[in-house]
């Protein structure tokens, strides 16, 4: 059976024709004949999109009469050319629900873990741990929980109608190797360690593609350098770091002694592998999870606190990844070649390809994560029989952080590692199915198409997906025409419900003040120098600090894009920020008012956010999170010292 | 070239014994992971590092993926003689990177400089500026044809979304592209970073089993 890009069948030989003209459409493109109009004026393309006789552009070009996918053929267009992936059915597997991370006794770590870096044992870790040396009380050595993660390599059906692909996961002891990884339920005021052990297969078994050299980043933590998993710091197959999360809040040491600002509570958190310039093979590969993080008001048990939806069974976490399947071997593929991103044609939740998840007609919170590599999302809720119909939801946290009030939405957009907490209310939807839809057209690493006021004149041209009389589609598509991601079949059955109705307008978390004077205003430019992805002129190198914060300091940070056509979502460790404008005007999407460790810096913006560097010393990065553009050196190495800093304005 | 080959795979096996402690032999057999290695190397070869012709600054008629990168650990990059902007700094970074290296280059690790206006770099021009730059053995310059020299540009992804951008010679990709070809272990950098940082990114096509730390 072959099926060409809209998951249409074709014959034989039409897909030969598709697969040649790949390659043809190759040679076109090294004769500069690219657009449209070049074909025609040759005669090698019909006024009807058809091209002529043997010669072709990509199989996709044909796709140019129908720029619009049928809804739910989960089908868009690859850039570069790329052969369509296989085509799979949608909403025939579950959607996986990843068990929460087992705990494992102390005994079982061999060898015991050390507070310093137990380097004869293989242990890679740089420096001893700032958190049991800082206060052993609250702060215990070992500490009362602990973990122990194989990363290893896993076989695993991303769909039913693809092989068996073989990727890496984490291994808890308990539940196999799975990827994403198992969820932590983590607790404020709860210590934990992880011991995180390379166990992946030697680089002849990769696949073609994955660096077996791992760092283990948990992202948005407040966490100290040595166990934040710092891309400068990685380790080959055979070595372990020991991760000590103290899951303490911001400020226990400095701005609010002695157990730091509620306000500053974080709730979903995911961890993913760093390693600097392969962070995007082996997260794509499979290297994260989520870690969710529990308080006395986010309590996971809708019958206390905030009574937010009870944790496993109504707060789902769901990571979102678009990748590529080779066309002819259908096993999972990554470009290792591109520098400006990787757009997938098929659209995985919790590791499998287009899931179905059976629903109660109450509240559920979900967590979304995009997990990247270069797409953007703007969610919708779909009913593919009632299209016209806006089925608004709650927006209750950004980033993992609990916003002021819920917000009511009909969609919300995310980018690369940006996360949001939604409620759904599926009792309006009782016995019917409906779609999480992604309606954002994206067709290559530069973000989402670009819509007013950063209209690119050469999109006309150069879209793919534009439409037969070359008219650029807009960047929200028609609801059913995006990429149906996840489907929800609702019980008829009416069921209990204790969690908090977002519309009786719950308050959680204030937002802490940024009226602090900053110490040092500093300036990032983002920007491409022929070619090469940048900070202010200069490229990631992990021997170099770039700049120094002064401990228990408050700076602004000031982000400015300057690649004309490119989206950067911009990620800082260990510290939250909030934005204080973008482009001099306070933000207006109300879900901005709110902390976050991801922002996105538009076209041509400039972004000023507020930073307080609290409790911690050592180094972190500043990096794009798209992982393609972090990977090729749009990062920067900064370090926090005690009683220091430097007046570096443009680092 | 052999003996490069197994120089890596020793490497990797230095590595091995301690993982046998961790690994539970999960994962594809080793057959099969055989087979998919094949295939994938195939489809990287086909895609991404086209077999076309070269003459090399010593007048030698080569081919891209079968002379140059088939086997080897290589960096490739692209520049032309009357580049005034971004190329004398690339190319006086690499002479640097290549010093730094030492006896590595062309024994492990082979580096490739590729002009991309080959009517103006005839052979004559190549070797000059090869010979001006300070370049030693195991750094090759190539000319050839434009199409085919756009072939490995577009291969290797040294590219612009935009059309217009992507022809203009003045704006090329001043990355490097560094890779073991056997491995399929593939990365690149900006040639414009600090040659340090450039040198180590290249080891790890030699020992990816390295280990790091930072310390701050």
């Amino acid at each position: 059976m072959y099926y060409n890009v809209f998951g249409e069948k074709v014959s034989r030989k039409r897909y030969k024709e598709m697969v040649n003209a790949a390659k043809n459409r190759r040679e076109l493109i090294t004769a500069g004949l690219t657009s449209r109009r070049d074909l025609m004026k040759l005669g090698l393309l019909t006024a009807g999109g058809m091209l002529v006789a043997k010669s072709g552009l990509s199989a996709r070009a044909y796709g140019q009469q129908q720029a619009i996918p049928p809804s739910g053929s989960n089908q868009v267009c690859l850039p570069g050319n790329q052969p369509a992936s296989p085509t799979t059915r949608s909403f025939v597997d579950p959607l996986p629900i990843m068990p929460v991370t087992a705990q494992t006794p102390l005994s079982s770590l061999k060898p015991a873990p050390t507070i310093c870096p137990n380097t004869a044992a293989g242990e890679v870790r740089a420096a001893c741990h700032q958190a049991p040396e800082l206060n052993p009380s609250v702060f215990p050595f070992p500490p009362p929980r602990i973990y122990q993660m194989h990363q290893q390599a896993v076989s695993v059906r991303q769909s039913p109608d693809l092989p068996a692909q073989t990727v890496w996961g984490f291994n808890d002891g308990t539940h196999g190797t799975i990827t994403p990884g198992p969820t932590y339920q983590a607790n404020y005021g709860t210590p934990q360690l992880t011991r995180n052990i390379n166990a992946l297969p030697p680089l002849t078994q990769n696949g073609g593609f994955g660096m077996p050299s791992v760092t283990t980043h948990l992202h948005n933590a407040h966490n100290p350098s040595e166990s934040d998993g710092n891309p400068c710091d990685f380790y080959g197959i055979g070595n372990f770091c020991d991760q000590y999360y103290p899951n303490v809040l911001a400020g226990f040491s400095s701005t609010n002694p002695p157990n730091g600002d509620i306000n500053e509570s974080l709730s979903t958190l995911w961890y993913h592998d760093h390693r600097v310039d392969f962070t995007s093979q082996n997260t794509y590969k499979g290297l994260l999870g989520f870690y969710c993080l529990f308080n006395e008001f986010d309590t996971g048990n809708e019958e206390t606190g905030f009574h937010l939806p009870s944790f496993p069974q109504f707060d789902i976490p769901l990571v979102f990844a678009d990748k590529v399947y080779d066309s002819e071997s259908a096993l999972l593929a990554f470009d290792l070649f591109t520098l400006d991103g990787i757009i997938g044609d098929k659209f995985l939740v919790n590791g499998k390809i287009q899931p179905f998840f059976q629903v109660e007609p109450r509240r559920y919170r979900f967590r979304l994560l995009d997990s990247g590599p270069s797409r953007f999302y703007s969610y919708f809720l779909t009913e593919l029989n009632n299209l016209s119909a806006v089925n608004p939801f709650w927006v209750i946290a950004n980033d993992g952080n609990l916003l002021p009030n819920p917000v009511e939405v009909s969609t919300v957009r995310i980018g690369p590692a940006e996360r949001v907490d939604i409620i759904i209310d599926f009792s309006q939807y009782a016995g019917k199915t409906i779609y999480l839809e992604n309606r954002l057209l994206q067709i290559n690493g530069q973000g989402p198409v670009p819509t007013p006021p950063f209209t690119a004149p050469h999109f006309g041209t150069q879209v793919e997906c534009s439409n037969a009389s070359g008219t650029v589609l807009s960047d929200i598509l028609p609801a059913g025409a995006g990429n149906l991601l996840l489907q929800f079949q609702v019980s008829s059955k009416a069921v209990a419900d204790n969690s908090v109705n977002p519309a009786t307008n719950p308050s959680f978390y204030a937002l802490p003040s940024t009226s602090a004077a900053p110490r040092i205003i500093r300036t990032f430019k983002f920007d491409r120098l022929n070619g090469q992805w940048s900070v202010n002129g200069q490229f990631m190198d992990c021997n170099d600090f770039r700049f120094t914060v002064s401990q228990n300091s408050s700076e602004q940070w000031v982000l400015t894009n300057l690649t004309g056509d490119w989206t950067h979502p911009i990620h800082i460790h260990l510290e939250e920020h909030q934005i204080l404008s973008r482009n001099g005007l306070p933000p207006t999407l109300a879900i901005e008012k709110s902390r976050k460790d991801v922002v996105e810096v538009h076209p041509n913006e400039r972004v000023q956010l507020f930073f307080r560097f609290r409790d911690w010393v050592g180094k972190y990065p500043i990096h794009c999170h798209n992982v393609i553009h972090e990977d090729h050196a749009m990062m920067a190495l900064w370090h926090i010292v005690a009683n220091g800093g430097d007046n570096i304005n443009v680092p | 070239m052999q003996d490069l080959s197994r120089r890596t795979l020793f490497s990797l096996a230095a590595a091995a014994p301690r993982s046998r402690a961790f690994a539970s032999g999960q994962g594809a057999s080793a057959a099969s992971a055989d087979a998919v290695r094949t295939k994938a190397r195939r489809r990287i070869q086909e895609q991404h590092l086209p077999n076309v012709p070269l003459i090399s600054h010593e007048g030698k008629e080569v081919l891209f993926y079968n002379d140059l990168v088939r086997d080897k650990i290589v960096t490739v990059n692209f520049f032309y003689s009357k580049c005034d902007e971004i190329c004398p700094m690339v190319m006086a970074n690499l002479v640097k990177v290549q010093k730094l290296l030492g006896e590595q280059v062309g024994r492990q690790i082979f580096m490739y400089s590729i002009t991309l206006k080959p009517e103006q770099d005839t052979l004559d021009v190549v070797r000059i500026y090869r010979t001006a730059l300070g370049a030693a053995p195991g750094w090759t310059f190539f000319t050839g044809k434009t199409e085919d020299i756009d072939k490995i540009r577009k291969g290797i992804g040294f590219t612009y979304p935009e059309p217009a951008i992507d022809r203009d010679t003045s704006q090329h990709i001043g990355n490097v592209r560094y890779g073991n070809e056997p491995l399929m272990l593939w990365a690149a950098c900006p040639g414009q970073a600090h040659t340090k940082w450039v040198a180590e990114s290249f080891e790890w096509m030699v020992h990816p089993e390295l280990n790091r730390i930072q310390k701050s």
